[in-house]
C-alpha cells in the first residue's frame, strides 16, 4: 500500500466569533505521519474533521491524491479513522467490528482479512471478544485494525491515546507507528500531548488559534522553536530574565546565541533544563531548593538569586544534591528563544 | 442498645408487611371481584376463547378488538418511523434544538383527552373527508397521544450509547445514513425500541375517550357498549385487556433490567 499526498488549503472554519482554522495550510507528503499538536481549542481537531468531511470548511480546499474533494461527504472520502471517544459498535464482536468496512466495500472474504488486521494489532484469539469485554487499550486496537482494513487512502488518528493510562499509551504509541511504517499510509494524527506527537511523527505541526505556527521535524521543533509559544509549548523551559546583545542573549552570567534577533534590550529567555548544569561547589551561586526524582533522570530546582531555574540531571547524581546544597549553574551555549 | 436496635427492626418489618398488604388488597381485590363475576356465567369465558362464536355472538367486540390490535400496530409503526429518525437526528445535527423538542413531544402529557378530541375534531373532519371514517384513521390522533412516552423511553436509550461517535466511525468506514441507521443506530437502542412500542401497544388498547367522541370503534368503546347487554362478557373481555397490558409491561421490565446488567457488565 502507498500513501497519497494531502494539501490542505486556507482552510476557514467559525465557531460563532471563535476562529477554529483561520486560513490554514498544510501538505503531507505521500506516506508522512504528520502529528498536530497544540492546547485545547487551537484547532487540530477541527483540521482533522475537516479532512475527514465530517466538518464543512466555511471556505478552502482539500485535496487528497491531487484530487479536490471539498464537496464530497465523508462516506465518500475513503478515509480510516480512529476517536478518542470508543467508537468501536457496542453490539458486534471484534472480527464483525473489523469486517463492517469490508461488508459495505464488498470485499471477498472479509473475514480473512479483518483476521489479518486483528493479527497485525496484536489481537489474535480476541475476534469474538465485544467491546465490552475488552480493555481501553484493546477496543483503541480494534478501532485502529478497522480503520486500516479498509485500506483507506488517508489514515486519522483523532487523539486515539487520550483515555488510556500511561503504560498503556505508550506502548500503543509505539505499535501505531510501527504499523504506519510497515503499510506506508499518509497518517494525521492530533494530539495535544507533545511527548506522544514528538516521538511517532515524521513531522510535528504545532498549531495556534486556527493556524500552524510551525510544521517542522520533532528535532527541529524542539531544537529550534520558531517561536515563544512553540519553545513554551513543547517541553519544559526555564523563563530566565537577561540582556540583549546582539545575537546573544546574557543570562546568569552566560553569553547564548538567540534563535532569532531581538529589537528590545531587556528579554526573558527560554532556557531547556537539559541545558542547565548543576554541580556541588562551595562557593556556588545557587542554592538547591527541591529534588524531583523521576526515574532515571531527576529534577533539581535551583534557587539564584530571586530566579529559580530547573536543571535536568542524572538520576544517581541526587545523592550529591540534598536541599540546601550550595551549586554552581551552567547553562550549555546552545541557541534560545525569547518570551 | 441491641434490644433497642432489635425492636426497631421488627417495627420497620410488620410496617413493610403492612403497606404491602394493604396495596395487594387494594390493587389485588378489584381483579378478584372481576374474576367471581366474569365467571357467573359459565359460558363467558369459553365463549372469549372461541373467536368464530365470540364474532357471531358479539360482532362490536370483534370488530372492537380487531380494530385496537390495528391501531395498537400501526400507531406502534407510525411512532417508530417519526420518532426513531428525529431523535437521532437531533442528537447528531441539531442538539440545541433537543429541549424543544422534548418539549413538544411531552405536551399531549399535560393536555387533557377531551380538550385533545376538541382540537381534533376539524382535523378530523378533513381526516373524513379524505380517508374515510375507518377507526384505523385513529391512529394520527394516537401517535400523538404516545409521543411523550415514546420519546422519553427512545431518548433513554440514545443517552445511553455515543450516537455521535458511532455514526462518525460508521460515515468514515463509507456507510451512508440508512446504513448508520439501521446497521448501527437500531441494534444499539433496540430495547428502547421495544420499550417504546411496549407501552404504545398497552396505551392503545386502553384508550377510550378519543375513540368514543370522534365516533370510532375500539375495544374500550366495543366494552363500554358491551357493558350494557352482557356485563359479564364486558368484565371478562376488560380483565383480558388488563392482563394483556399487564404482560406487556413485565416485559418491557424485563427488557429493561437485560440492558440495565448488560451495561454494569462493562463497567
Amino acid at each position: 500500500m502507498t500513501g497519497v499526498a494531502v494539501h490542505l488549503k486556507g482552510l476557514r472554519r467559525t465557531f460563532g466569533s471563535v476562529h477554529a482554522l483561520d486560513n490554514l495550510d498544510l501538505s503531507i507528503a505521500p506516506g508522512e505521519f504528520i502529528a498536530l499538536l497544540g492546547p485545547s481549542g487551537c484547532g487540530k481537531t477541527t483540521a482533522l474533521r475537516v479532512l475527514a468531511g465530517l466538518e464543512d470548511a466555511d471556505s478552502g480546499e482539500v485535496l487528497v491524491g491531487g484530487k479536490d474533494v471539498t464537496a464530497l461527504p465523508a462516506n465518500k472520502r475513503d478515509m480510516g479513522m480512529v476517536f478518542q471517544a470508543y467508537s468501536l459498535f457496542p453490539h458486534l464482536s471484534a472480527l464483525d467490528n473489523v469486517k463492517f468496512g469490508l461488508k459495505l466495500r464488498g470485499r471477498k472474504a472479509p473475514a480473512n482479512r479483518a483476521g489479518d488486521m486483528l493479527d497485525l494489532v496484536g489481537l489474535t484469539g480476541f475476534e469474538n471478544r465485544f467491546p465490552h469485554q475488552m480493555s481501553g487499550g484493546q477496543q483503541q486496537r480494534v478501532a485502529l485494525a478497522r480503520a486500516l482494513a479498509i485500506e483507506p487512502s488517508v489514515l486519522l488518528l483523532d487523539e486515539p491515546l487520550s483515555a488510556l493510562d500511561a503504560k498503556v499509551r505508550v506502548q500503543l504509541r509505539d505499535e501505531i507507528r510501527r504499523i504506519q511504517t510497515e503499510i506506508g499510509t499518509t497518517t494525521l494524527f492530533v494530539t495535544h500531548d507533545q511527548e506522544e506527537a514528538l516521538a511517532v511523527a515524521d513531522r510535528v505541526g504545532v498549531m495556534r488559534a486556527g493556524r500552524l505556527e510551525q510544521l517542522a521535524t520533532p528535532a527541529e521543533i524542539y531544537q529550534a522553536p520558531a517561536s515563544a509559544f512553540v519553545a513554551e509549548f513543547v517541553g519544559l523551559s526555564n523563563r530566565l530574565p537577561g540582556t540583549v546583545a546582539g545575537e546573544h542573549i546574557e543570562v546568569l552570567g552566560h553569553r547564548l546565541p538567540l534563535i532569532a534577533p531581538s529589537a528590545s534590550a531587556e528579554a526573558t529567555a527560554l532556557v531547556r533544563p537539559e541545558s542547565v548544569t548543576v554541580e556541588p561547589h562551595d562557593e556556588g551561586e545557587g542554592r538547591v531548593v527541591t529534588t524531583s526524582f523521576l526515574g532515571p533522570i531527576s529534577k533539581v530546582t535551583v534557587a539564584v538569586g530571586e530566579v529559580l531555574v530547573v536543571a535536568q540531571i542524572a538520576s544517581d547524581r541526587l545523592a550529591t544534591l540534598p536541599a540546601g546544597a550550595p551549586v554552581r549553574v551552567t547553562l550549555a551555549p546552545s541557541p534560545v528563544a525569547l518570551a | 442498645m441491641a434490644g433497642v436496635i432489635a425492636r426497631r427492626a421488627r417495627k420497620q418489618r410488620v410496617f413493610r408487611w403492612a403497606v404491602l398488604a394493604v396495596l395487594g388488597v387494594f390493587f389485588l381485590l378489584p381483579l378478584v371481584a372481576m374474576v367471581e363475576f366474569s365467571t357467573r356465567d359459565a359460558n363467558t369465558w369459553s365463549l372469549l376463547v372461541d373467536w368464530p362464536r365470540l364474532s357471531e355472538t358479539y360482532p362490536d367486540l370483534s370488530d372492537g378488538i380487531v380494530a385496537s390490535l390495528l391501531q395498537a400496530a400501526l400507531t406502534a409503526v407510525l411512532m417508530l418511523v417519526l420518532l426513531v429518525p428525529t431523535a437521532v437526528w437531533v442528537r447528531l445535527r441539531l442538539p440545541r434544538l433537543r429541549r424543544l423538542v422534548e418539549f413538544l413531544c411531552l405536551l399531549p402529557l399535560t393536555i387533557p383527552a377531551i380538550v385533545l378530541v376538541v382540537g381534533l375534531a376539524p382535523v378530523y373532519a378533513w381526516v373524513n373527508y379524505f380517508l374515510g371514517g375507518s377507526s384505523v384513521t385513529l391512529v394520527f390522533a394516537y401517535t400523538i397521544l404516545v409521543l411523550p412516552y415514546a420519546y422519553r423511553a427512545i431518548d433513554a436509550g440514545l443517552s445511553a450509547i455515543d450516537v455521535k461517535t458511532l455514526a462518525e466511525a460508521a460515515r468514515s468506514m463509507g456507510s451512508g445514513w440508512a446504513t448508520v441507521m439501521g446497521k448501527v443506530v437500531l441494534p444499539n437502542i433496540r430495547s428502547a425500541v421495544l420499550s417504546a412500542a411496549f407501552l404504545t401497544v398497552a396505551l392503545v388498547l386502553g384508550e377510550y375517550t378519543i375513540a368514543s367522541l370522534l365516533n370510532r370503534t375500539n375495544l374500550q368503546v366495543a366494552i363500554a357498549f358491551l357493558g350494557k347487554s352482557s356485563a359479564t362478557m364486558s368484565v371478562a373481555v376488560s380483565l383480558t385487556a388488563l392482563l394483556l397490558a399487564f404482560v406487556l409491561l413485565l416485559l418491557l421490565s424485563l427488557f429493561g433490567e437485560r440492558r440495565k446488567s448488560r451495561k454494569e457488565s462493562t463497567s
